[in-house]
C-alpha cells in the first residue's frame, strides 16, 4: 500500500487533513470483506440473543465492536480516506475494548453469570431476533434504494442491530443485560451512519462516543448501587415507583 | 457579541470544574446561582443584538444566536436563577455533596445553553444528551431506593430515546449526502430541504421527533418523567421541568422547520397532535388520583408540554408566540412551585398530599406563595399562562385544529379541576393529628429560604402577559425564525 498525496473530498472540519490518502483496496475484496463484515454483526446479534451468560454477552459486544470497527476500517480504505481510519481505530479502542471492560465491572455486581428467569428464553428470543431482522430489511429497502454508496446494501444490518438491542433491553432482567442490548442498539446505528452518509463529521462522532462512554460509565456506577439497596441488580425489583 | 455566545456555555462549565476541585470553599453553593445569572445575562445581550440583526455567529458558524436562540437562553437563565437562588443553602450538612451537587448543576446549564446555541444539529444532538449524563447523578442525588429507580429509569429510557434522535438525525445527513450537499447545519438545511429526498426525510423527522419527545416527556414515552422529576432535589427538578422539557422541546421545533419546508406539515402536525392529545390525557387522568405532590407538579410539566405540542402542531404566528410565551411562563411557575415544595417537604418530612393538611393556617408563609403559584399554573389571569394558553386554543382553532382544541379543552378542564381539589385539601383542612394550630415555630426556620426569587418568578408571570413592548416584540422575533 503506497501512501501518496492528493486533495480529499473530505468535509472540511479538520482543515489540512485529507492531504495524504491511501491507495484504495481493489473493489471486489473491499466488497466481500464489507459483506462478511456485515454478516459477523448480524450473527454476533443472534447469538447475543440466544445466549443468557452475561460474560458470553460481554466477549460478543466485544466482537461486535471489532466487526464494526473493521467495517469502517474497509469504507476508509475503500475510498482512500486516512480520517475514517483514525475514526475506525477510536471505535475499536472504546467499544470493543474499554466499554466491554466497563461492562465486566458492572457484572461483578450480580450474584450469578446466568440470567435464570429472562422474559423470553433463548429459543424464543432467536426467533424474534431473527423476525426482527427480517423486519428491518423491510423497513431498510428505502434507505438501501436511497443510497448509491458503497455496501448499501448493508444499511439493514444496522437496523436490525438497533430492534435487537431494543429487544434485549425489553425481555431480559438484569442490569448488565440492558446495558449490552443498548451498546447493541449504538452499534447499529453507527452502520448506519457509516454505510449511509460515509461517517458524520469527526467532531460529532468523538462527541457521540464521548456520550456513550460516559453514558455506560454512568449505568455502570448505578449498577453497582443496586446490591446495596435492592439486593441484586433483578430490574424487576425497580419497580416501586407508580401510580 | 460573539464573546456572549462563548460565555454563556464556558463560564457555567469552567464553574462546575472549580467548584468539583475548591469542594470545601462554603461558597460553592453560590456556584449555580452565578452560572444562572451569567446565563440569563448573556441571553440579554443577545436578544438585544438579535433585535437589530438577523443572528449572530461564531466558530465559523457551528454556533449561531438568532432571535429564538436568544429567547431561550433567557429563558434557561431565569428559570435556572429561580430554582437555584430558591434553593440556596449556604450552610450544607455534607459540604463535598453539596459541592458535587452544584458542580453538577453548572454542567448542566452549561449543555443546555450549549444545545439552544448549536446551528450544528449534531452538536445539539451532542448537548441534549449531555444533559442527560449531568443529570443522571442529580436525579439519584439522595442515595434512596427510589431515587435510584428513578435515575436508572431516566438515564436508560433517556438515552434510548435520545439515540433514536441521533439514528434520525443520521438518515438526515445521508439524504443531504445524497444530494450533493452534505451538511448538518440547520441554517444549511432550511435552504436545501426542498431538494431532499422525501422518503428519507420522512424516516429522518420521524425518528428525530420521536427521540427528542422522549427527552421533552411527551406521552407515550413519558414515564420515566415523574419518577425522576419527584425524585430529584427541588432545584433540580425545577431546572428539569422548567428548562430541561423546553429545550428538547426547541429541539422538536427546530427539526420541524426542515421537516415542513421538505415535506409539507402533514406529517409533523399529524405526529405532534397525537403526542399532545395523549399527554394531555395521560396528565388529566393520573393528576385525578395523585398522592404526591411532587409527581403532581410532574404531571402538571407532562401536562403543558402536550400543550406546546399542540401549539407547534398548529402553527402560525399567533400559535408559535403563544408557545413560546407559555415556555417561559410555565418554567418560571414550575420552578417557584418545585422551590417551595422542596421547602415543604422539608419542613413536613413527607411527601404525601393526605398527609399535609390545613397549611395556610400552619406554615401561611409557604402556603401562600405556593397557593398562588398553584393559581398560575392553572391558568387563572393575570398570570401569563391565561394568556398563552388561550394564544394556543386560539391560534390551533384558527389553523384548522378546532376538534382537537376542543379535545383540548375538555382535558384542560379535567386536568384543572384535580389540580384544584389537590391544592384545597393541601391548603384548608383540619391540621393532621387533630391538635389546634401547631404554629409554625416548632420547626425551625420551616419556609427557610429566599423569598424573593420566587416572589419576582410569580411577579414577572404576572406581568409579562401584558407587557406589549418589550416582551410581544421578543417573542414575535423568536416566532419569525421558525417561520422558515
Amino acid at each position: 500500500m503506497m501512501i501518496t498525496t492528493m486533495s480529499s473530498h473530505v468535509p472540511e472540519l479538520l482543515p489540512g487533513a485529507g492531504t495524504i490518502a491511501l491507495t484504495p483496496l481493489p473493489s471486489a475484496l473491499s466488497t466481500q470483506l464489507a459483506a462478511t463484515l456485515a454478516g459477523v454483526l448480524l450473527l454476533s446479534a443472534v447469538l447475543l440473543a440466544w445466549r443468557l451468560s452475561a460474560r458470553a454477552s460481554i466477549r460478543l459486544i466485544a466482537l461486535q465492536g471489532a466487526a464494526l470497527a473493521a467495517l469502517v476500517a474497509t469504507l476508509g480504505l475503500e475510498a482512500g480516506d486516512p480520517e475514517l481510519i483514525g475514526t475506525a481505530v477510536l471505535v475499536l479502542v472504546i467499544k470493543a475494548v474499554v466499554l466491554p471492560w466497563v461492562l465486566s465491572r458492572a457484572a461483578r455486581h450480580s450474584r450469578t453469570d446466568r440470567e435464570s428467569t429472562p422474559r423470553l428464553g433463548p429459543a424464543l428470543s432467536v426467533l424474534a431476533a431473527a423476525a426482527l431482522i427480517v423486519l428491518a430489511y423491510l423497513v431498510g429497502q428505502p434507505l438501501i434504494a436511497a443510497d448509491s454508496g458503497f455496501a448499501a446494501d448493508a444499511i439493514p444490518v444496522g437496523l436490525g442491530l438497533l430492534l435487537v438491542g431494543l429487544l434485549l433491553m425489553m425481555t431480559r432482567r438484569r442490569a448488565v443485560s440492558a446495558l449490552v442490548g443498548f451498546l447493541m442498539l449504538d452499534n447499529g446505528i453507527a452502520v448506519v451512519a457509516f454505510l449511509l452518509a460515509g461517517g458524520l463529521p469527526v467532531i460529532v462522532e468523538l462527541g457521540v462516543l464521548l456520550d456513550l462512554l460516559l453514558v455506560v460509565l454512568i449505568l455502570q456506577v448505578l449498577t453497582a448501587r443496586m446490591p446495596g439497596k435492592f439486593g441484586g441488580t433483578d430490574l424487576e425489583d425497580l419497580s416501586e415507583l407508580h401510580d | 457579541m460573539s464573546t456572549a455566545i462563548w460565555i454563556a456555555f464556558l463560564f457555567p462549565a469552567a464553574l462546575a470544574v472549580v467548584t468539583v476541585l475548591a469542594a470545601r470553599a462554603r461558597v460553592a453553593g453560590l456556584a449555580s446561582v452565578a452560572a444562572s445569572a451569567v446565563v440569563l445575562a448573556c441571553g440579554i445581550t443577545l436578544t438585544a443584538a438579535t433585535a437589530r440583526t438577523d443572528a449572530v455567529e461564531c466558530a465559523g458558524g457551528v454556533l449561531r444566536a438568532d432571535a429564538l436562540s436568544a429567547f431561550m437562553l433567557t429563558a434557561i437563565g431565569a428559570i435556572g436563577l429561580v430554582s437555584t437562588w430558591g434553593a440556596l443553602d449556604l450552610r450544607p450538612r455534607n459540604p463535598r455533596t453539596a459541592a458535587r451537587l452544584q458542580s453538577l448543576l453548572c454542567a448542566f446549564l452549561s449543555a443546555m445553553s450549549l444545545a439552544v446555541l448549536a446551528d450544528n444539529l449534531g452538536l445539539l444532538w451532542v448537548a441534549v444528551e449531555a444533559t442527560t449524563i449531568t443529570t443522571a447523578f442529580l436525579v439519584g442525588h439522595y442515595r434512596t431506593r427510589h431515587s435510584l429507580e428513578a435515575a436508572w429509569k431516566y438515564v436508560v429510557l433517556g438515552s434510548t430515546g435520545v439515540a433514536i434522535a441521533f439514528l434520525g438525525i443520521v438518515v438526515l445527513y445521508g439524504a443531504t449526502v445524497q444530494a450533493g450537499t452534505p451538511t448538518l447545519s440547520w441554517t444549511g438545511l432550511t435552504q436545501i430541504a426542498g431538494h431532499l429526498d422525501p422518503g428519507l426525510m420522512r424516516l429522518a423527522a420521524g425518528l428525530a421527533v420521536l427521540g427528542f419527545a422522549t427527552k421533552a416527556g411527551l406521552a407515550p414515552l413519558h414515564s420515566w418523567l415523574p419518577d425522576a422529576h419527584g425524585q430529584a432535589p427541588a432545584a433540580v427538578s425545577g431546572l428539569m421541568s422548567g428548562v430541561l422539557l423546553a429545550v428538547a422541546f426547541y429541539a422538536i421545533l427546530r427539526i420541524q422547520v426542515i421537516a415542513d419546508l421538505a415535506l409539507g406539515p402533514g406529517l409533523m402536525r399529524a405526529m405532534l397532535v397525537s403526542a399532545g392529545l395523549a399527554s394531555l390525557a395521560v396528565a388529566a387522568l393520573l393528576l385525578i388520583r395523585q398522592q404526591d405532590y411532587k409527581r403532581m407538579l410532574a404531571y402538571s410539566s407532562i401536562e403543558h408540554v402536550g400543550l406546546l405540542a399542540l401549539g407547534a402542531a398548529a402553527g402560525g404566528t399567533l400559535a408559535i408566540t403563544a408557545v413560546l410565551l407559555h415556555i417561559l411562563g410555565h418554567g418560571l411557575t414550575k420552578s417557584s412551585l418545585f422551590v417551595l415544595s422542596g421547602r415543604l417537604l422539608r419542613a413536613e418530612g413527607t411527601a404525601r398530599i393526605a398527609s399535609v393538611h390545613g397549611l395556610l393556617a400552619r406554615r401561611p408563609k409557604l402556603a401562600r406563595p405556593f397557593l398562588i403559584g398553584l393559581a398560575a399554573l392553572l391558568g387563572f389571569p393575570p398570570f401569563s399562562l391565561f394568556f398563552s394558553e388561550l394564544g394556543i386554543i386560539i391560534g390551533g382553532w384558527q389553523r384548522g385544529l378546532g376538534v382537537v382544541m376542543g379535545a383540548a379543552l375538555v382535558l384542560l378542564l379535567v386536568a384543572f379541576a384535580a389540580l384544584s381539589r389537590l391544592a384545597t385539601r393541601m391548603s384548608f383542612g383540619a391540621p393532621p393529628g387533630g391538635s389546634a394550630a401547631e404554629p409554625a415555630t416548632s420547626a425551625p426556620a420551616p419556609a427557610a429560604g429566599p423569598q424573593l426569587p420566587v416572589f419576582l418568578a410569580l411577579g414577572v408571570t404576572a406581568v409579562i402577559g401584558f407587557l406589549t413592548v418589550p416582551v410581544g416584540l421578543m417573542l414575535a422575533r423568536a416566532a419569525e425564525t421558525l417561520a422558515g
